[in-house]
């Protein structure tokens, strides 16, 4: 297959994972689309590599999947966090810092 | 052959991404993720990517995802708001459209002859372990190091973030019960035995000889 089609396909997923940051409410489902954007340029970045016929493109890739980790990690910590204080789930409801 | 298999993989993956952003129970759009890491590892291996593939398969669709599962089923779905209404919803799907359609067009007017041919001439060690590992310790060195340094930072935040404030470990008027307690003769005048004789209660922890 051409590279291009892996790049349609990884334009595809980023778009899907950009409407879906845009409209979901629920902050974990954020965390998921932010995933699903960071996938799309794994992909990306992993076509680039083979169509150079060079490694250095996963080797990013890696270090993006090690980069998501952290990012769920933390996301979850201040989900549980805001959780366990009682708030509401949801990125509209929380205006503390709307002044 | 692989043809087929890119079809089944890419829209295993678009499906995957379209569950995530439109299914309503927050658990199963994690699932459908689960569905597109591993259409997108198929992808990789496609893409001769084979150590990339394993570790989506086994950090993303194992580790995190799993992750996530324990903090939805621990949060639960109460209440939320699932999506926007009116205007903000139409004018993120817009945003949405706008940018497939400026990315489809960055890519069909490309000046980069080599997408349309299938990558260069990969020799038969491309994308293995020993590859990543030695362009990870060589090339790479100070990302990597970095990278670990970020996993460490992360894994104390969110411990620190999501840790149990006040509550029962941490209450002082809780007497705190230790290992020498239980091991430590009575009457042998220790400062612990003193602080319960100075508060007027017998000291009912420890070893009676």
């Amino acid at each position: 297959m051409a590279i291009g089609w892996y790049l349609a396909v990884s334009a595809i997923v980023f778009s899907i994972g950009a409407g879906g940051v845009l409209t979901r409410r629920n902050p974990l489902v954020t965390l998921l689309c932010l995933e699903l954007m960071l996938n799309a340029a794994n992909l990306a970045l992993i076509a680039f590599s083979r169509m150079h016929g060079n490694g250095d493109g996963q080797v990013f890739a890696i270090i993006v999947m090690v980069v998501a980790a952290c990012e769920v990690t933390v996301g979850l910590g201040v989900i549980v966090a805001m959780h366990r204080r009682g708030l509401i789930i949801d990125v509209d409801e929380l205006r503390e810092l709307h002044g | 052959m692989s043809e087929v298999l890119f079809f089944l993989a890419g829209s295993g993956a678009i499906a995957g991404a379209l569950g995530v952003v439109s299914l309503r129970n927050a658990f199963y759009s994690v699932l459908a993720l689960v569905c597109h890491l591993l259409s997108l590892a198929a992808l990789f291996l496609l893409l001769q990517a084979q150590f990339v593939a394993a570790a989506q398969v086994i950090v993303y669709a194992g580790a995190v995802m799993v992750l996530y599962v324990f903090v939805v089923s621990y949060i639960g779905q109460g209440g939320v708001a699932m999506q926007m209404t009116g205007r903000g919803r139409i004018g993120g799907y817009l945003f949405a459209g706008a940018l497939a359609a400026e990315l489809m067009i960055a890519m069909l007017g490309s000046g980069l002859h080599a997408i349309s041919t299938d990558g260069a001439k990969a020799d038969a060690g491309f994308g293995d372990p020993e590859q990543i590992g030695s362009l990870l310790l060589t090339k790479f060195l100070f990302p990597f190091e970095a990278a670990s340094f970020l996993l460490l930072i992360a894994a104390v935040g969110a411990v620190v973030l999501a840790r149990r404030r006040g509550g029962a470990i941490d209450d002082p008027a809780q007497p705190v019960l230790s290992v020498m307690d239980m091991i430590r003769d009575e009457h042998l005048g220790t400062m612990a035995e003193t602080v319960n004789a100075g508060e007027g209660a017998q000291p009912t922890i420890g070893r009676s000889s």
